[in-house]
């Protein structure tokens, strides 16, 4: 599954506020973190504001804030707000058994993406993070333990 | 020790006494409270399938890696976890399943279902087995969800079904 880009710039977005919820973060910050356009990240953060899910903070050390509840926030309700999931059924419109047959198939692996998107949390995704952040570390620290060891 | 008898030693002490909350096995005047939380959650009272469930898992099991834990405080039982080893079912190396975990409502947002599934978890480690899986319904977002957050992932198995015709 491919997410859209504003999909995607919402959810790293989201992943900034939340990891440091009392920390104002501005629009530049994260464009310039994850490489992105600040003016297309503006426009995907006012509709996040729209929504309720951060809060714009004006004047000197402004910028956005988290403002929902990352233990409720699901990464469906993020998503669904700049994409339609899970439509994306044959464009033939079941025209044939063929079309029809296909788009059953589809149609499973599209509520099978809702369920998944719709059961994970911005918080559960934020300890993923720490978590696989956590297996990178030992990887690498295994790496250097095998690395300091001179052959004899 | 039989894998039964070590997966229902006792729960491991610093899972079981934090803020007053107990996670035992579960005793037979238990029943009533699982029964009334069962039919709080779902709407449907069951108490033949509980008994069962009772007979099979409770403190009389004979069921190898069964487990029927209860979260009591206050003396009142405010959830419940049930899960056993099973060997090579689906072709899968012996895993720890729970198929059946709730917290009364108005006890919820607390830990509780977390320290219930940490304690059925240490018993399935103590049983000897290291994976922990679980099947539910993709349209049970609440329990995915909580599922999620405690680190389960999507495993290899896909549960596939069909209408049997009259």
């Amino acid at each position: 599954m491919k997410l859209q880009q504003n999909s995607l710039l919402a959810l790293y977005s989201l992943f900034e506020f939340a990891g440091d919820p009392m920390r104002h973060i501005s629009a530049a910050e994260i464009a310039q973190k994850y490489r992105v356009s600040p003016h297309h990240l503006a426009k995907v953060l006012a509709e996040l504001a729209r929504a309720g899910i951060v809060q714009s903070v004006r004047g000197v050390g402004g910028g956005y804030r988290f403002t929902a509840n990352a233990r409720r926030l699901t990464l469906l309700d993020v998503i669904a707000r700049f994409e339609d999931v899970g439509s994306g059924t044959t464009e033939r419109g079941g025209r044939t058994p063929a079309d029809r047959a296909l788009s059953t198939v589809l149609t499973e692996i599209d509520e099978m993406a809702k369920a998944t998107l719709k059961s994970i949390t911005l918080a559960t995704l934020l300890r993923l993070s720490q978590h696989k952040a956590a297996g990178t570390e030992e990887v690498v620290a295994a790496g250097s333990d095998r690395g300091s060891r001179s052959p004899r | 020790m039989s894998r039964r008898k070590a997966a229902r030693a006792e729960v491991a002490p610093a899972v079981a006494q934090r803020s007053g909350l107990t996670i035992r096995p579960v005793r037979r005047g238990d029943l009533e409270a699982v029964i009334a939380i069962d039919t709080r959650v779902t709407g449907l009272e069951k108490p033949d399938y509980w008994r069962s469930v009772y007979r099979r898992y409770g403190e009389s099991a004979t069921t190898a890696g069964a487990q029927f834990l209860v979260a009591e405080s206050a003396g009142e039982v405010l959830g419940f976890v049930i899960g056993e080893v099973r060997d090579w079912e689906f072709g899968a190396p012996p895993c720890g399943w729970v198929f059946a975990i709730d917290v009364r409502p108005d006890a919820r947002l607390g830990g509780i279902g977390t320290r219930l599934l940490e304690s059925i978890c240490a018993g399935f480690r103590r049983a000897g087995v290291r994976k922990v899986r679980t099947m539910l319904a993709s349209d049970n977002t609440l329990i995915l969800s909580f599922f999620r957050s405690q680190g389960l992932m999507a495993g290899r198995f896909i549960p596939l079904e069909m209408d049997l015709d009259e």
